[in-house]
């Protein structure tokens, strides 16, 4: 369960949500610019948030609790560095580590595993995303695809509490990044890992979520089942072209 | 000038416009003109030495210093680091000779502070190779500090989100993303420190003196040289700090150009 609550201001961009994410695959919606990263950033405790008074960036209140445990509770000054949120993130642009190979990045994030341990979640981790092949490559060498899929296993290598998704698959085509969908949803649900994936593909809402999050100008437009949330949107749009 | 023997064995006082002796120096041809020579100065080696020391260990002190510094720097949100980094900046418009005085007075025995350090080292720091080691340091930060954060900064942020996100903690992160991504920073900014200890002066004077083997360092010697009037000795002085000042930025130009220009 994910409870968020935020008010914050960047230039003209208000970011303005209060819900909970009861689901374990929960797809938040909407177009470009409507605060979907701005909103998981704030959840991985990257952006808008920070333990200095001095801070610039700190919004006006924020509060994030993942199972009962508050990440970020702005009323108390309490700020959750990255690290210990027990969360992990996938963004569009893969940000591999370039002068490592894909077997240093993926064991990036469990280096207090033995080497055996380790060398055995990174290979886990590869044939979850397809990608056994890539261990020994250099980072730098991969494709768009190939490093998005490793930038996903880095970030289940962990084996985190919240995944964060952030349009990951822009780079694999239609079947690839499909097949490879399903395969992380086994993956999370199995591993009582919520994921939380932003999208502004109808199709991916579609496909996956048993809960979506529609947002609008940074702002929560409506929260239900896909099928329910995508139908309002649908109505909301066609209301919208009969307008003209 | 009197002419004189060739011979290096010929020793002679050079005397400074003051009329007091202040040297011994051995004649040498010029350069290029056998038949010619001029009282000047043997090379001087110690000096030499002692400014390759100098150099070396505040290079060494720099370093360790201002990566982290830079890291804070680049890392940190707080707007009171900008007060920070306008302090490490300071020595870049501060009057060589100024920031010497300062050190002078603090480290001499006239301050508190430099009456414990005293007591605790047996010597005072200032007119001593430490107290130029202190001088150094402060005095070349910018020259550490600021390639380190140029380099750091322009680390893709991306990169520094994941290592955040994956649990590094900052000196983690420090070691196994910004260094190593900045490596080129790190030579430029040991490269710098080095080349500008080796040239300082106004620091040095300043908080040294003219210690022989102490704090006698190349550029010391130089101004001794020209003082006396002696052109070909200063002439071989500068031509050392000036080539080892040429190479090393030939080097770092050379090893930063991308193949084919930066244009390509």
């Amino acid at each position: 369960m994910l409870e968020l609550s935020c008010n914050a201001r960047r230039g003209s961009f208000h970011l303005q949500i209060e819900c909970r994410l009861a689901s374990e695959w929960t797809v938040i919606f909407g177009p470009s610019g409507a605060g979907k990263s701005t909103l998981l950033r704030l959840i991985a405790g990257l952006d808008l948030t920070g333990p200095a008074l001095a801070d610039p960036a700190r919004p006006e209140s924020a509060r994030v609790v993942l199972d009962g445990r508050p990440l970020t509770e702005s009323a108390r000054n309490l700020w959750l560095k990255p690290g210990h949120r027990q969360t992990s993130m996938v963004a569009q642009q893969p940000a591999l580590f370039p002068h490592l190979t894909v077997a240093a990045n993926i064991a990036y994030g469990i280096n207090q595993l033995d080497h055996a341990s380790r060398t055995a979640r990174v290979e886990e981790m590869l044939e979850l995303v397809d990608g056994q092949g890539l261990i020994a490559r250099r980072s730098q060498d991969l494709s768009g695809g190939e490093a998005q899929r490793v930038a996903l296993a880095r970030a289940l290598a962990p084996r985190p509490r919240l995944l964060l998704l952030d349009e990951p698959f822009s780079a694999l085509d239609g079947a690839a990044s499909d097949a490879l969908l399903v395969r992380l949803q086994a993956w999370a649900i199995e591993h009582h890992v919520q994921t939380v994936m932003a999208t502004h593909d109808a199709t991916d809402a579609l496909a996956t979520a048993a809960e979506v999050a529609l947002l609008h100008e940074g702002r929560l437009a409506a929260l239900g089942p896909a099928a329910e949330v995508l139908d309002t949107e649908r109505d909301r749009l066609q209301r919208r072209l009969a307008g003209r | 000038m009197e002419r004189t023997s060739a011979e290096p064995k010929d020793l002679h006082f050079v005397f400074a416009s003051n009329e007091r002796p202040t040297q011994f120096a051995l004649s040498l041809p010029l350069p290029g003109n056998p038949s010619q020579t001029h009282y000047s100065y043997p090379m001087d080696w110690q000096a030499l030495a002692l400014t390759l020391k100098l150099a070396t260990v505040t290079t060494a002190i720099l370093l360790a210093v201002a990566v982290p510094l830079a890291a804070l720097l680049v890392l940190g949100r707080s707007r009171w680091l900008a007060a920070l980094e306008a302090l490490a900046a300071l020595p870049l418009v501060l009057p060589p000779t100024v920031l010497g005085f300062f050190l002078l007075v603090l480290l001499g025995t006239r301050t508190a502070f430099g009456r414990g350090l005293t007591a605790v080292l047996g010597h005072p720091l200032a007119f001593s190779f430490g107290g130029l080691v202190v001088g150094s340091v402060i005095y070349s930060l910018p020259f550490a500090v600021q390639p380190l954060v140029a380099g750091f900064a322009a680390i893709d942020s991306s990169l520094v989100d994941a290592a955040r996100l994956l649990g590094a903690s900052p000196v983690r992160l420090t070691k196994t993303l910004l260094v190593p991504l900045a490596r080129r920073s790190l030579v430029a900014a040991a490269v710098l420190s080095f080349l500008h200890t080796m040239g300082e002066f106004g620091v040095v004077l300043m908080l040294g003196g003219d210690i022989p083997g102490a704090t006698r360092t190349l550029s010391i010697v130089l101004y001794n040289q020209v003082e006396n009037f002696d052109y070909a000795a200063a002439n071989r002085t500068a031509a050392i700090l000036l080539a080892m000042s040429a190479i090393a930025l030939a080097a770092i130009y050379l090893g930063g150009r991308p193949r084919g220009g930066r244009r390509a």
